[in-house]
């Protein structure tokens, strides 16, 4: 048995400000039932990825290296009672550093990187511990209101052990000063949960000489230890 | 400057996570944000179209469907993630532990399909056999999906029964805590005869929004 969603960190279907929901949210809420085999269970054996797949930076090489600059994103997945969540799939895509994804539906003038096509996946280790070698992604414009720009994000696709565990997120980049005007980071209701997806920059993490270093851990629902009454 | 790790409440704001004194807060869950258009070829493809390759024991199954919004128009950026039990009904997974169904060979229980131009989308599988439910309850055959797209914040799930099982849906706890009216939102239709060559073919569409709109669960 899985704890609750937590309410502060869980956005609303409809969003006003996120113009994509008007047309797509649920006009009915969600219909709440009790866990079973079916949401305590979950895709265990997704299939092993290469070691260089976590390597942004070499894994779409056609000759050349990525422009852009270096960075290193690291982190653990865990519970909310600080358990690792060991040998879970972590996948991320980005827009390479000048704001372009490599994707046929970006319009976005800015130019494509021969080198770099935004993807990776990796498998958490046995403490939880993930690690990304990439560039920093920029910062693009969007169709959502006038002058609107998405701050710099990863976009991150994580299973842990059930699908009631599912999470499909974005992590932020600590100072940008677009994080305060993003209705997609601002539909998260508490603000402590919205600063639970800006990274926080490392040192510890730096590679001396080569990329600077962010930290980012991602918390997954937790288990009772004792699954309630009723 | 907090750490993003524990999310601790700035003073003066109250902690979610803090529910009665003396409890040790917990770090708070980190939220859902949408996948946004992009995801297709970080996340499609990769050989995970199917929970079931060919060969795998069951009766071949077809679930075809759109996924629409609110103005009906097809949602083309949409992906839907589907979990199922094998034929005998059982996950591939360590928490399904009993002994009175089996794991079978290369069934894994888990696809991703993306919808096209025109929204559809297409499942190859085996059909899932019953499963069980809280207490001695037993569940109709299901498949597990969620949806995900530009637009939706969070991941929507529902679940897709079948027409042709109306005993065990009538059994069904689940669909019994839904509104009687709704029930049909969550049953793929079989297309032509019960004993038309396999594979049998389902339909089952998703509208996001409006009428016809499947229910949503949150658990």
């Amino acid at each position: 048995m899985f704890r609750p969603r937590g309410a502060d960190s869980r956005p609303p279907n409809r969003f006003h400000a996120y113009g994509s929901t008007a047309l797509r949210a649920p006009s009915r809420p969600a219909v709440a039932i009790g866990q079973t085999l079916s949401e305590t269970t979950g895709p265990s054996r997704l299939a092993g990825v290469p070691d260089t797949d976590a390597d942004l930076t070499r894994n779409a090489r056609a000759g050349g290296e990525p422009q852009g600059e270096r960075i290193v994103v690291s982190g653990r997945v865990l519970d909310e009672d600080g358990r690792p969540v060991p040998d879970t799939l972590v996948e991320i895509w980005q827009t390479n550093a000048a704001g372009r994804y490599r994707h046929p539906s970006d319009g976005h003038d800015a130019p494509l990187d021969p080198d770099f096509s935004g993807e990776g996946r990796t498998r958490t280790d046995e403490e939880g511990r993930y690690r990304f070698l990439t560039v920093k992604p920029g910062a693009y414009p969007w169709g959502n209101h006038y002058n609107a720009w998405r701050p710099a994000h990863i976009h991150f696709s994580l299973f842990g052990p059930a699908w009631a565990t599912r999470l499909v997120t974005q992590m932020y980049f600590p100072g940008d000063p677009l994080l305060g005007l993003d209705p997609i980071l601002r539909s998260v209701p508490g603000e402590a949960a919205r600063a639970r997806l800006v990274a926080a920059f490392s040192l510890d993490v730096t590679e001396p000489g080569r990329a600077l270093g962010y930290e980012w851990d991602i918390v997954l629902r937790g288990r009772f230890d004792t699954p309630p009454l009723g | 400057m907090r750490h993003p790790r524990f999310g601790r409440a700035e003073p003066g704001e109250e902690d979610p996570n803090a529910r009665s004194q003396g409890e040790v807060p917990r770090p708070g869950q980190t939220p859902s944000q949408t996948i946004g258009p992009f995801f297709s070829s970080a996340l499609l493809g990769r050989g995970r179209d199917t929970p079931a390759p060919p060969g795998v024991r069951g009766t071949r199954i077809r679930v075809e469907g759109r996924v629409l919004d609110g103005a009906g128009d097809p949602v083309s950026d949409a992906m839907i993630e589907v979990w199922q039990a094998n034929a005998d009904g059982r996950y591939d997974h360590p928490s399904d532990r009993r002994e009175d169904a089996e794991v079978h060979g290369d069934f894994h229980g888990f696809a991703r399909l993306g919808t096209d131009t025109a929204g559809r989308f297409r499942l190859e599988t085996v059909k899932p056999g019953p499963v069980p439910g809280r207490g001695n309850a037993r569940q109709a055959p299901h498949l597990n999906l969620v949806v995900f797209a530009r637009g939706l914040l969070d991941h929507l799930c529902t679940r897709a029964y079948f027409s042709d099982e109306p005993e065990a849906n009538a059994a069904d706890p689940v669909l019994a805590a839904v509104d009687p009216p709704r029930r049909d939102t969550l049953i793929a239709v079989l297309e032509g005869a019960r004993q038309a060559p396999l594979p049998l073919v389902y339909r089952f569409d998703i509208r996001l929004q409006g009428g016809g709109e499947p229910v949503f669960f949150e658990f």
